[in-house]
Formats: structure tokens, C-alpha cells, sequence
């Protein structure tokens, strides 16, 4: 079965031969492909991104987002706990919460007013016994059975996630060894939001999947950042996954090559001539022992968590049909952080997000791809640096983290 | 000869405010991004920030100078080293309101909207929002001395790298 059946006229089929890792161009293009995924990674059997749970310090806190194209609602509950529901009222399916975050001490839907608590339990219905005798809900009407849609929710490092499957395997399972080391290694102590930004992506939200597992463009796209040695695929660095090769880990010493400009004597890339007028946007502090100064951790299916140089920060993916999506970047501090430290995260955020010096690119690279290949469903990509296969690399030139996820995929939508 | 702010009456002070946004919109609109840096002193703050961010007095921004040497790196990254789609921007500026002269700094909103033209010749809003400037005279006329673009629009389409 390697066929998904996207509509009357076409199909999107993987070709037989996998020895080097090919995608039809088809699963970033076809709405019925789209749907499908929605069912099956998104109100399937994986674990989403919904935030973090510093956004929803105190009782009452709440944060209106989405997994895939469902509007959720994470909030603190009185007693502490992280609650997701589907955004959508019991009654007739409004939107129970419209706006995108604030402080509350229940929900109400402003349709008819129907009223339920933190942890999304139906509290009250106006007019539930009728009026002077006339109208009311039925007599079988029990408010038990009139909950929001509850999502299973668990969190770690503080990073909140929920799933749809009473199947899905327990969060820690599910990320695995490598990925939850590599939360816990940022997230190591209380953070501190620092803001938001959104970029709105005209292409397929896989096209950026792919772009997170990639070494190998972020020294040949990101001219900046080569330039200036903060990355550099001579550099010390690794491209690994967890055991289900769902999710990607790179990472990158800065220092570790000696800045040779022969590996790139074919390429665009180095500008050896580029000086920075104000070099305060690179100077930083070092905050981790291990010396690695990038972290790419791209967790299945909608989460990048990042460290460049000092900026922390998670990317949230969030679908908008199958020509668009919207990543939603919140930058983080921790809550011992001095002024001066807050001072160089902010100034080094000039290096990402949607005008960011090294990443703004990125929304650039999905745009081509997606608007070059709209007609192309049955031609194949080819994924072949590294060999091909879905293998670890110690080292940067490879593309084994995207065979990965395109094996994952493929698994977990069963085609 | 050096502008005195304060000498100047309401009129005479709104037009060489709105004379100095006029030229600065120009600059970005016509494409001369190298002269862009020489609007401002050379200790000047340019922020680009989310409405989102700056309604919970979030600090995180778009782009965040605090140097007119940042604003220099920003114009030659843009044309050295970023990646882009090309395009035209086109800025229009209204209810310019100068609401204080204190020191010799002028402060001023304003409400601008940045249209945006890619090569297949269609026009979009790309970016709404209001200025708040801080503008000083210096032998070479009104500058910035901090010039905060908040944006409402803040879902940035694909990417941001020219100025706003």
C-alpha cells in the first residue's frame, strides 16, 4: 500500500524504488492528501505542539491555537493543571473562546451563553428548564455529556503538548530519549516569554518539516550566517533522530573549523569581505558547557524548538490547507536572565524569526518549491545527500533527517 | 544652520516634521536603501514591533537596532547576503500629530501603510501600523533619534527585509 488515493482523477503514489529517499510532489499539493493528514497526524495518533506553559502561568490563563487546521484552547486550571479542548462549543459549535489569550475564570460561549469551567466541563445552560413553562431542554438533557472535546495533555521542560488518540503512546515515549535530552537541556530552568512573531508561509507545511531536518542548505541558503562563522557545515556538528526517526536533532559548534574558505570555492556563499558596522548584534555569551551554540530540534509534526547562538525559541507550525501555513515564533528568556542578557537575546532575535538575518530565507526556499511543482504531483524529489537512507550523521553534509521523516510519514498516514 | 525646535511655530514645525517623513518614505520607496541609515543619528533606536508584543509590553521585535551602524548592516545584508523575492514597497503617511516638543525632541505619531508589488505585478497590504518618532535637529537637519514602527498587521506575509 503506497498510494494515496487523493481524488477521482489522481492518485499519489511513492515510487517503488526507496533506495535513495524520493517524495512526490503531489503530497504538498492535493487537498485530499491534506485532509487526510489532519486525520491522521494531526487528530491522530501523535503528540502536538500547543504551547508553552510559561503562556499560561496562573489559574485561569488561557491561549487560543491550533493543531493542523483545529482551533484548541490550552489553559490553567485551579488546581494547576494544563487542560486542551477543542475550540468548539457542545451546543451548536461555536467558537467558545475568541480571543487569543488573556485571563478568565470560565469559558462562555456568546452564542447562547452556554458557560463551562477551566477544565472544559459544561457549568450552566441559560434557560435549561424553560421560561414560565415553556421551552427547556429535553428531560434526558445531563450536562455531563456536554463537555468540550478534551484532548489528552502532558508537558515537558514546560513545552505543552496534547493529542487527539487515546492511543498515541505517553509523551515521553513518543519523543523519546534524544528528544526529550535535547528539551531538557534548554529548558533546564523557570523561562521567561519574551514575545511573538508570525510568518505566513505561501507553501506546504511539510516543505518546512523538511527544511528543519536540512543541514545541508543552511550553510548554502543562509549567506549571513555562513559569512559571519556562525554556521558552517566544516563545523563540529550532528544530524541525529530518535529511534522512530520521527523527530530531527542538528547541532553546530561555532569555532570548531578554521574558517577556510576552500570547501566553498564553488559556491556563493562566502563573503569574506562583509564586516559588520556594529558587531554587538554577534556578541553573546556562552550558556552552555557542551559548547554547541545551534540546536535545530524539529519534533513531529509541529514543533521546532531552537537555540541560535543565544536566542531561544520555539517555531510552532500551524496549517492553513495545503498551499499555506503559519509559524508562529515565541522567543524565550529565563526568568534569572540579568538586563544585559535580555539585552543580547533581544538584539541577536535580529537574526531570526520572519525578518531574521539567517532564517528569513526559509519562507523563501518553501515558496519556490511549492509554487514550482503545483503541477507536477507525479514527479519525485530526490533526497540523497548522506547517502539517502534514513541515517544519523555526525557530521553536517547529509539529508538523513528528511528520509526520516518521510519514513515516519509514511508509516503513520499508512500509505 | 541648526534648526531651533522650539523656535518654531505649529505650522512651521508640522511642516518640517511631515517634510522629514515624506523624504524618508521616498528614500525606502524609490529604493535608495543606502542613504535609508541617514535619517537617523548615529545612537538612534529603529524598532519594527508586533502590535501583539507591544500590547503586553513584550520587548521581542521584528527588527531591533540601537545603532545606526545596525541599520547600515541591515542594507548591506539585505543586498549581499538575504534571499528574497523581489518587490516594490509603497508607503502612505497620515494624521501626522507632533504631541510634544521637550529638550529639543520632537515627539510625533503617526498612522503609515505599506503597500506591497511583487514581479507578477500585484499589489497587496503588506504591513499597517503607527509610527512613534523622536526627532531631533542636527547640523544636517531633522533626524530620528528613535523611530518604533508597531505594527498591526502582525502576521508578517513570507518574510520582512526591507524597512519599514
Amino acid at each position: 500500500m503506497n498510494t494515496i488515493f487523493a481524488s477521482d482523477r489522481t492518485a499519489v503514489t511513492w515510487p517503488e524504488d526507496q533506495s535513495v529517499c524520493r517524495v512526490p510532489y503531489g503530497v504538498f499539493t492535493d487537498r485530499a492528501v491534506y485532509d487526510l493528514e489532519q486525520e491522521r497526524i494531526f487528530r491522530g495518533e501523535n503528540w502536538s505542539f500547543v504551547g508553552l506553559e510559561a503562556e499560561v502561568a496562573n489559574a485561569g490563563d488561557f491561549k487560543s491555537t491550533y493543531i493542523g487546521e483545529t482551533p484548541v484552547i490550552l489553559m490553567r486550571d485551579e488546581e494547576g493543571g494544563l487542560n486542551v479542548v477543542v475550540n468548539s462549543c457542545a451546543h451548536r459549535g461555536a467558537l467558545v473562546c475568541r480571543e487569543p489569550r488573556g485571563n478568565v475564570a470560565n469559558l462562555e460561549c456568546v452564542y447562547h451563553q452556554w458557560a463551562y469551567n477551566l477544565k472544559g466541563d459544561l457549568l450552566g445552560v441559560p434557560f435549561r428548564r424553560g421560561l414560565a413553562g415553556n421551552g427547556g431542554m429535553p428531560k434526558s438533557f445531563d450536562m455531563k455529556e456536554h463537555s468540550l472535546h478534551k484532548l489528552r495533555v502532558d508537558a515537558v521542560g514546560g513545552l505543552v503538548f496534547a493529542t487527539f488518540s487515546e492511543r498515541t503512546a505517553p509523551l515521553l515515549d513518543y519523543l523519546g530519549p534524544m528528544t526529550v535530552d535535547a528539551i531538557n537541556r534548554i529548558c533546564n530552568r523557570p523561562i521567561t516569554v519574551l514575545g511573538d512573531q508570525r510568518q505566513y508561509v505561501r507553501g506546504n507545511w511539510k516543505l518546512y518539516a523538511e527544511n528543519t531536518r536540512d543541514p545541508y542548505h543552511a550553510s548554502l541558503l543562509h549567506l549571513f550566517h555562513t559569512t559571519f562563522g556562525l554556521y558552517r557545515s566544516s563545523q563540529t556538528g550532528v544530524c541525529h533522530m530518535d529511534a522512530a526517526r520521527r523527530h530531527s536533532m542538528l547541532t553546530a559548534s561555532q569555532g570548531t573549523d578554521d574558517g577556510k574558505t576552500d570547501d566553498y570555492k564553488d559556491t556563493r556563499t562566502f563573503n569574506a569581505d562583509f564586516k559588520l558596522q556594529d558587531p554587538s548584534l554577534l556578541a553573546g555569551r556562552k550558556e552552555f558547557a557542551d559548547g554547541v551554540t545551534l540546536v535545530i530540534l524539529a519534533v513531529f509534526p509541529n514543533l521546532v524548538l531552537q537555540q541560535i547562538a543565544n536566542t531561544l525559541a520555539v517555531r510552532q507550525i500551524v496549517t492553513k490547507g495545503p498551499d499555506a501555513f503559519e509559524l508562529v515564533w515565541t522567543q524565550f528568556g529565563y526568568a534569572d536572565d540579568d538586563a544585559q542578557m535580555q539585552g543580547i537575546r533581544l538584539k541577536q532575535g535580529n537574526l531570526i524569526g520572519p525578518a531574521g538575518l539567517i532564517s528569513m530565507e526559509d519562507g523563501e526556499a518553501v515558496e519556490i518549491v511549492h509554487d514550482a511543482v503545483i503541477r507536477e504531483q507525479d514527479r519525485t524529489s530526490y533526497i540523497g545527500m548522506g547517502g539517502g537512507g534514513a541515517e544519523d550523521a555526525d557530521h553536517l553534509v547529509t539529508e538523513g533527517s528528511i528520509a526520516g521523516f518521510w519514513e515516519y510519514y509514511r508509516q503513520t498516514m499508512a500509505v | 544652520m541648526m534648526l531651533k525646535v522650539e523656535k518654531l511655530s505649529a505650522p512651521e514645525l508640522q511642516y518640517h516634521v511631515e517634510k522629514l517623513q515624506a523624504s524618508y518614505v521616498e528614500c525606502i520607496d524609490d529604493d535608495k536603501l543606502e542613504e535609508w541609515p541617514e535619517y537617523f543619528v548615529d545612537d538612534a533606536v529603529y524598532k519594527v514591533i508586533p502590535r501583539e508584543n507591544a500590547d503586553r509590553n513584550l520587548p521581542v521585535a521584528a527588527i531591533f537596532c540601537d545603532s545606526k551602524g545596525m541599520l547600515v548592516d541591515r542594507i548591506v545584508s539585505l543586498r549581499k547576503a538575504n534571499i528574497y523575492a523581489a518587490h516594490f514597497y509603497r508607503h502612505i503617511i497620515s494624521n501626522v500629530n507632533v504631541k510634544a516638543v521637550d529638550k529639543g525632541v520632537v515627539s510625533v505619531q503617526s498612522n503609515y501603510v505599506v503597500l506591497q508589488t511583487r514581479t507578477d505585478g500585484a499589489t497587496e497590504i503588506y504591513n499597517a501600523g503607527k509610527y512613534l518618532d523622536q526627532i531631533v535637529a542636527t547640523e544636517d537637519g531633522l533626524k530620528f533619534k528613535e523611530k518604533l514602527a508597531v505594527f498591526d498587521t502582525y502576521q508578517i506575509q513570507s518574510l520582512m527585509v526591507t524597512p519599514i
